[in-house]
């Protein structure tokens, strides 16, 4: 039942763990760094900060949207055809943002720089089969009401955008001295951690780092 | 020699995991042993092909006659999944030894992001049936060499002195940066 419905007094226990299903994605259960899902994305879209940052925010409206239909639809589907019922409704998503992005972020950069929808390319189809999102349909939406799957869902899509827009920033920043776009220091960066191989070492390190914080405390 | 050229470019130069970041999830997670990892390896060629010759088919001829090719994503993952299921059945079937061998393997390639990749990437690159058979194959025999050297490695990081915060998947990613540097000392030979 939501929380929120008419009639029924708004309990502050409601509110709390309606909270912690929005936070958890942040640190606790971050996606990348805590859970290791969806590496892919994670590494071949993080080559700059805004890149990280725009495959974070589709693989976020993919999240939501598809937990919010599962969501609704969780009683009418049959329990043995339900992971292929979810694929569909992901690629669904998937298709439409992929559509979407042709039509308003394709347009390349004053000085010919390749476009956020060329940038990203082929990991946008793949969102469909990106294990985070059939994780939280079959792990939370088919469970739970639809508010707190929407929520669930924008956590968990905010914690992935914000794991991508970490990672890429570190590499656009070592790799070549600029921070979303803007050139800080006036020469070439560590040009191989723009590359392939700076990618994973970059993420090998924040999560041995996160790995330390999270033993210490 | 074209077929080479593709072979040689899949396998080395334009490495499926190390180069384009597909089928990381798999890379590290059945990469604990040589002999997991050389069964997985032997399922993505078997699977890989399979799809890719099919879903080659499902464009060529029904999504692109019908002018609904928006409809890639969804037709792909479900004839994808659909495969995957039947080949698990008939396998079961026809060679029960094949089964025992790559039978556990075959579930997880469902969402395995490569099989997807392979079979967009043929059609972005406007490959006909022939290439796009040589340049799945390419790419499976890629991701089970980069997988089983990968999996020797990490044999060997199992007895090595870690400091506690790197053990496990952040030493795994480094040396996979490693293997990514090496593997780029192979661009510009095609």
């Amino acid at each position: 039942m939501p929380c929120n419905a008419p009639g029924m007094p708004i309990r502050k226990e409601d509110v709390m763990s309606n909270m912690k299903e929005f936070t958890k994605g942040f640190i606790k259960e971050n996606p990348v760094f805590v859970l290791l899902l969806g590496m892919c994305p994670t590494l071949g879209t993080t080559t700059s900060a805004i890149n990280g940052l725009g495959m974070g925010l589709a693989t976020t409206f993919v999240l939501v949207a598809s937990n919010v239909v599962i969501s609704l639809v969780k009683n009418v589907i049959p329990d043995k055809v339900r992971i292929p019922a979810f694929v569909v409704v992901i690629a669904s998503f998937v298709t439409i943002v992929d559509l979407l992005m042709a039509a308003y972020f394709n347009t390349p950069g004053p000085n010919g720089e390749p476009s956020l929808y060329d940038n990203l390319g082929i990991f946008i189809p793949l969102i469909v089969v990106n294990c985070i999102v059939l994780g939280r349909a079959e792990a939370f939406a088919s469970k739970n009401n639809i508010f707190r799957s929407f929520l669930d869902g924008l956590g968990i899509g905010l914690g992935f955008a914000l794991a991508l827009m970490i990672l890429g920033t570190v590499r656009e920043l070592l790799g070549s001295y600029s921070l979303f776009g803007f050139r800080l220091i006036n020469t070439d960066g560590i040009l191989v951690f723009v590359l392939a191989p700076g990618a994973f070492i970059a993420l090998g390190f924040i999560i041995a780092l996160i790995n330390h914080l999270r033993k210490t405390n | 020699m074209e077929y080479i050229i593709i072979i040689i470019s899949t396998v080395f130069v334009n490495n499926i995991v190390l180069a384009q970041f597909l089928g990381i999830c798999p890379f590290l997670g059945v990469s604990n042993k040589i002999s997991t990892s050389t069964g997985m390896g032997a399922a993505v060629l078997f699977v890989m092909t399979l799809a890719t010759i099919v879903t080659w088919l499902v464009y060529t001829y029904i999504l692109l006659p019908l002018g609904i090719g928006f409809l890639q994503t969804i037709s792909y993952i479900l004839v994808i999944a659909a495969l995957v299921q039947m080949v698990e059945i008939i396998m079961k079937k026809v060679s029960p030894a094949l089964y025992q061998a790559l039978g556990v393997y075959l579930p997880l390639i469902t969402t395995n992001c490569t099989i997807l990749g392979v079979a967009i990437l043929v059609v972005q690159k406007d490959f006909n049936l022939a290439k796009s058979v040589v340049f799945a194959i390419g790419n499976a025999l890629g991701f089970s060499f980069t997988l089983v050297l990968f999996a020797g490695i990490r044999e060997q990081l199992e007895l090595a002195g870690i400091p506690k915060g790197m053990q496990g998947v952040p030493i795994a990613l480094v040396v996979a940066g490693l293997m990514a540097l090496a593997f780029m000392g192979f661009s510009g030979i095609v």
